[in-house]
């Protein structure tokens, strides 16, 4: 058990480590064969252009796992079933330098519910960074966002807004993760001096454009994880200088954040899938996310020059039970109460996605129109089928000129999924003096072990007291391999621990770690100080074992050839784990009254105490009453003389 | 302050204190006890109001409307309660499940220290059911509980089949800001005790539980529900909790907000207000409620299963449903309504409740007594102890006085010696220490020899440490240092006054009435105690104002107010059984009362029992 954890722990540094050395040569190349692959949108072959959708589209559940280091050399397993001789006629993009793909995935969740996820994807062809040059044609990339990206040198650029906890035990993983309120992280370019500075204007400039309070992220919300987030993209930037982290967990996400959101997308809210969002449907959900993340991609197979992508995502889950009105169906009037009826003429692919895998020989559901495009694609470690609708063909719209997929539930599956990779996290303890914060990292794998990445970051305001840092799985203590820990200075900066820690297979890990309240200055109270103060969610991040790879007796898919060893991509996917938000209360003066208080504070100490003291330290004696000027006179008179005084 | 640093006046303040003390004494004692009766009457007290916006102006619509499908869940309950013989675990699981609510079960042992014998457990086992209605769009940070425990026999089924009810219709709202939190317990209060410890991951009982799988951030409120009959004529609100502490008095109105609004007739202490507060059976009304409430908090049990949540600081209140023989009924509906309102009010929190009062006392569901209000009759009662003390003090510093009165041994007296001092305290607190521990520890010895059961042993243990305490010190104090002097007795009781003043204050600022009745009954004897009033008399006076008898005179009075009065051999019985019940409260949930009685106040009583036979 021990030899196989330290195996496992060799082969995570491993991965770490070829992540440092990425993007030279060979690595470079590698990752060439993915770029390569999803930007040939010209490509005139029908099976090409499809594979390359194909790929597409698992690379987004896959965003982590290309990051890390091996995982760029990632294959289609894909496989076409649908496929007929009528759909020779493909549309091909008209050969420009900018790209703009859109597509939906709506995936029947276990508990009922119905997840869509939204992702568009703008490629914008040029190179300011090498050159120095400035961009200033801009076609399909907002303008906003490409002037930021070059006034600030901003490499790369993660942001997410979240209204709503993912529930990862009846709901299984989502393809893009992100914590509740915001996040925003931020790898800038290595010739930038002052990262600081740029940060400060940056999150400023970035408040303004996402109308959020991203202006509330200042020294003491930021940190510099060390192996948390690696860049998504190309280069070989692993300084972590250059990264900052931060996130509001307080944040509230509302229509004013969709609608600058949407204003960046190509052709707006007027055509393509973007006319489903209706801010009304869209927060009448369970959850609801919308992210944007900017990296830099190789343009061609040879990644001679560089180009930007923009991928904007938004992921929703729809409640059966408040929005169903009782009747268990689905269809996307019902979820959005509008329907599509086009693509974006912009853009060069536009599909909808429809997760059938659990729909053997359709007793879970009914799916209309049932589409005749079936795609096969490895996402987040697990085989999964989807019917594909292609916006950009006439007769995906039928008669009606409108599609509208209506999925109808068939029967019930309500116990809870057993994710294999799950955490929660919560304080425990009463009163206001101390606490602890415990997170418990689930392996619901049978009988893998895996390290996963802890980050956690406390304001300085808990004080975390290091020494009380436990960690135990199945009742042992489990030693973690590496430790980061930057400890908080008071009103200038966060606590930030990172941890790699080796999960025992099927077991809960649990991270302790003891904290005082602070007692804040009375102007660092929030307007509302009883509602508590918000600590950031933890970040697990983590090369999980696959379902796939689980499943060593499945020959029937695949050739026996090809299924012995397992393949790097499909034995293990990358995921990110992001654990509630706790809301610590801590100790507050009553502000409802603070002029009683300080004048009963005051006469009490000046009073009550001044006088008391006084009384009890001296002693009292009857003063003489004082002599005359003039015998005192004679006195000193008398003394110069040496006779006895009067 | 000049007043005293000059040392003439000082000299006429003093002599004027010492030379009217007693009279000065007396007044504050009946001046005290006057305030206190005064409070209960209505022109001296305030009008509860609300005091947080967020619930205040934001009048919640209720729309409940399926408790008849409320009751016959209860009634499916109540027959699988019946079938099991217990907690039906899996079908509310199921139940729970359907109604899209997220189920975790918790299961919790517990042995207790002796048998229970009002409840008839000693090994109790179970488990909680609890399901979570995750609010939409939200992070998981905060939660509101709705509770109902899971009782033997035929009670509280309509409670568990509203909660039910009550979680179907949640589920289908959109509006929720803070998860819910259904939760049906085993084993009432410890099953409440098994399952907070485990939500906030304590063990401050020694209870055993399998942690918690599901949770739901800090928890705000919580209602408590109890609910034995399909139509109710009134609500009782119960607030009193762990160790006298009270939730905010917004929860309060809050309740009778909504009572007022659905039309539901609503009691505190089991008592409905009265309009004619100027007549004497208005105020006596009155009066008995804000007794009752007096008695309750000072007893210092959690007197719902809201009176857990208290300790951490959640604020919590039982709702207990009555059905006696008047016309006006209420319905299950109605009931569903009034939880509805409550908590979506609740729900609209931005902050804690924290804006009311947290120290109060109730005359009426509409009228309050605030700290500000109570606290100077308290402080005229312990006035007293400072002001003999002061005028021990004043005749201990001076013993010129005693020189010119001829009587010569002034350099003896000086020095009573810390020795004669300290052995009385330390007896007394020894003596203290056995009452606290031995009743438990000595129960199986006690069985074996005596014809009792486990219970019976425990208390009447503790009877005989008690009774056989006051024979002990002076007896004890002789064989050690001989001869007591006139200089000795005073130092003692100096010393004993200022420590009952200090612990009687800290007692009031946590539990006011607690500390309140200890000073009514331990204030006259204290400030009268002295070696040379007649023995036999003043030893029966002791003994009958001993805190052991105050308990006593409670039972009686508790009774008496509750219009259920007993005869003297059932108040005795009474008596045993709140003894029993106060040392497992001790050890189920943490209540102080019985080591504060035992380890404090017994002693300090003991101190001036000891001063009665100084020799």
């Amino acid at each position: 058990m021990a030899a196989l954890g330290c195996k496992w722990d060799a082969l995570f540094v491993l991965a770490l480590a070829s992540l440092m050395l990425s993007c030279k040569g060979d690595d470079l190349k590698k990752s060439n064969d993915y770029t390569e692959s999803v930007s040939g949108g010209e490509q005139s072959n029908p099976h090409a252009v499809k594979a390359d959708d194909l790929q597409q589209n698992e690379a987004d559940g896959h965003e982590g796992e290309e990051r890390d280091g091996g995982g760029r050399q990632w294959q289609p397993t894909g496989v076409w079933m649908g496929e007929g001789p009528e759909h020779g006629e493909t549309f091909t993009a008209p050969p420009s330098k900018d790209q703009f793909q859109e597509e939906m995935v709506l995936r029947p969740l276990h508990s009922g519910d119905i997840y869509a996820s939204f992702q568009f994807r703008t490629q914008w062809d040029t190179d300011f960074l090498h050159d120095g040059n400035k961009a200033s044609h801009y076609r399909l990339f907002p303008k906003s966002l490409g002037q930021v990206l070059s006034k600030f040198s901003v490499r790369e650029l993660h942001i997410s807004f979240t209204q709503g906890y993912w529930r990862t035990m009846q709901w299984g993983q989502p393809f893009i993760p992100s914590p509740p309120g915001a996040e925003l992280w931020v790898w800038f370019h290595h010739t930038v001096m002052d990262v600081d500075e740029n940060w400060k204007e940056l999150t400023n400039v970035l408040s303004g454009i996402f109308c959020a309070s991203l202006n509330f992220i200042d020294s003491t919300n930021t940190v510099e994880p060390s192996a948390s987030f690696k860049p998504l993209g190309l280069g070989n930037a692993t300084d972590h200088r250059f990264l900052r982290y931060a996130t509001l967990p307080r944040e509230i996400v509302c229509t004013e954040n969709l609608t600058p959101w949407k204003k960046l997308l190509p052709c707006g809210s007027k055509a393509g899938l973007a006319v489903l969002m209706k801010s009304e449907k869209l927060f009448h959900s369970s959850f609801h996310s919308q992210a944007v993340h900017i990296r830099p991609i190789c343009k061609d197979w040879q990644c001679t020059s560089t180009s930007w992508e923009l991928r904007q995502t938004l992921n929703v889950v729809f409640d059966l039970y408040t929005s169903g009105q009782g009747k268990k169906e689905w269809s996307l009037f019902k979820m959005f109460s509008r329907t599509l009826t086009e693509a974006c003429p912009l853009a060069s692919s536009s599909k909808v996605y429809v997760d059938v895998t659990d729909n053997k020989g359709g007793e879970l559901f009914d799916l209309t129109p049932a589409s005749p495009l079936v795609s096969t694609a490895v996402v987040l470690g697990d085989r999964r089928t989807y019917s594909v609708y292609d916006l950009t063909k006439k007769e995906t719209f039928g008669q009606l000129r409108s599609l509208n997929p209506l999925l109808r539930w068939k029967r019930e599956s309500d116990e809870m999924l057993r994710p294999l990779l799950h955490a929660e996290r919560y304080v425990s303890g009463f009163g206001l003096q101390t606490g602890e914060i415990h997170t418990c990292i689930y392996n619901n794998h049978p009988y893998r072990a895996y390290p996963v990445l802890l980050l956690d970051t406390v304001p300085w305001y808990l004080r975390l007291y290091v020494h009380t840092l436990t960690v135990t799985s199945k009742m042992h203590e489990n030693k973690p391999s590496y430790i980061h820990y930057q400890p908080s200075k008071d009103r200038v900066r966060p606590h930030l621990l990172e941890m790699l820690v080796q999960l025992p297979p099927h077991s809960v890990t649990e991270v302790t770690v003891q904290f005082e309240r602070a007692l804040l200055k009375w102007t660092e109270y929030t307007p509302d100080p009883n509602h508590g103060f918000y600590v950031g969610s933890s970040v697990i991040s983590a090369l999980v074992p696959s379902i796939v790879a689980m499943d060593t007796n499945s020959t029937h898919e695949r050739p026996l050839f090809s299924s012995f060893f397992p393949t790097k991509e499909e034995s293990s996917y990358f995921m990110r784990v992001y654990t509630e938000p706790l809301l610590v209360n801590l100790p507050t003066p009553d502000f409802s009254m603070p002029y009683n208080v300080i004048c009963l504070t005051c006469t009490v100490v000046a009073v009550g105490y001044g006088s008391f003291y006084n009384l009890l330290t001296r002693t009292f004696q009857v003063d003489e009453p004082s002599t005359p000027l003039a015998k005192r006179l004679a006195n000193v008179i008398r003394r110069l003389r040496g006779v006895p005084l009067l | 302050m000049g007043l005293l640093s000059d040392p003439n006046r000082r000299k006429a303040l003093t002599s004027l204190l010492t030379r009217l003390n007693t009279p000065i004494c007396v007044v504050c004692y009946l001046a005290g006890i006057a305030w206190f009766m005064g409070l209960a009457f209505e022109p001296f007290t305030l009008r509860t109001y609300m005091s947080e916006n967020a619930m205040g102006s934001t009048m919640v619509e209720e729309r409940f409307s399926s408790g008849e499908r409320a009751l016959s869940t209860a009634r499916e309950f109540a027959a699988q309660k019946k079938k099991v013989g217990g907690m039906p675990v899996d079908w509310l699981v199921k139940t729970m499940q359907a109604r899209g609510l997220e189920v975790f079960t918790q299961s919790f042992s517990r042995n207790l220290p002796f048998p229970d014998e009002s409840k008839e457990r000693f090994m109790v086992r179970g488990t909680n059911v609890y399901g979570i209605l995750r609010a939409p769009r939200a992070p998981r940070t905060e939660a509101l509980v709705l509770s109902a425990p899971c009782s033997p026999g035929n009670s509280n089924n309509q409670a568990v089949g509203l909660l039910l009810g009550l979680a179907q219709y949640f589920r289908s709202q959109i509006y929720w800001a803070k998860d819910i939190i259904f939760l049906v317990n085993d084993h009432d209060l410890i099953g409440m005790q098994a399952w907070l410890e485990g939500y906030h991951h304590t063990n401050i009982t020694g209870m055993e539980y399998t942690p918690l799988q599901g949770r739901a951030g800090s928890i705000q409120a919580a209602l408590s529900l109890e609910l034995s009959s399909d139509v109710i004529t009134s609500l009782d609100l119960v607030l009193e909790g762990l160790n006298g502490q009270l939730p905010n008095l917004d929860l309060v109105n809050l309740f009778h907000a909504f009572c007022q609004k659905l039309g539901i007739l609503c009691t505190i202490q089991g008592k409905l207000q009265r309009s004619d507060w100027d007549t004497v059976e208005g105020y006596t009304h009155a009066a008995q409620t804000m007794m009752l409430m007096v008695l309750k908090q000072a007893s210092g049990r959690p007197w719902g299963e809201h009176g857990l949540f208290l300790r951490y600081h959640i604020e919590a209140a039982s709702i207990h449903g009555i059905n006696s023989f008047r016309q006006y009924k209420t319905d299950t509906t109605t009931i569903g309504r009034l939880l509805e309102g409550m908590v979506r009010k609740l729900n609209n929190l931005l902050e804690r409740l924290h804006q009311s009062y947290f120290f109060y006392l109730m005359p009426s569901l509409t009228r309050f007594v605030s700290i500000g209000y109570y606290m100077p009759a308290f402080g005229l009662l312990t006035a007293i102890l400072l002001l003999r003390a002061l005028d021990l003090w004043v005749q201990l510093g001076s013993p010129t006085a005693v020189m010119e009165d001829g009587v010569g041994d002034a350099e003896v007296q000086s020095s009573p010696g810390v020795l004669s001092l300290l052995t009385p305290v330390v007896i007394s607190h020894l003596t203290g220490v056995a009452l606290y521990t031995l009743p438990v520890l000595s129960q199986e010895l006690a069985v074996q020899h005596f014809p009792v059961s486990e219970t019976e042993a425990v208390v009447l243990t503790a009877i005989a440490i008690y009774t056989a305490g006051l024979a002990l010190p002076h007896n004890t104090q002789r064989l050690i240092s001989g001869e007591g002097t006139e200089q000795g007795w005073k130092v003692l009781k100096l010393v004993a006054l200022l420590y009952l003043a200090v612990l009687l204050g800290c007692t009031a600022l946590i539990n006011f009435s607690l500390g309140f009745i200890l000073a009514v009954t331990l204030v006259p004897a204290a400030a009268c105690v002295t070696p040379h009033v007649p023995k036999a008399l003043s030893a029966v006076a002791m003994v009958l104002l001993s805190p052991g008898c105050t308990v006593l005179y409670c039972i009686f009075l508790f009774q008496e107010l509750q219009e259920a009065p007993v005869t003297l051999s059932e108040g005795w019985m009474l008596f045993l059984s709140v003894i029993s019940q106060g040392v497992l409260d001790h050890a189920l949930y943490g209540s102080l009362v019985y080591p504060l009685l035992s380890l404090l106040v017994y002693p300090c009583w003991l101190l001036f029992w000891n001063i009665l036979f100084w020799k």
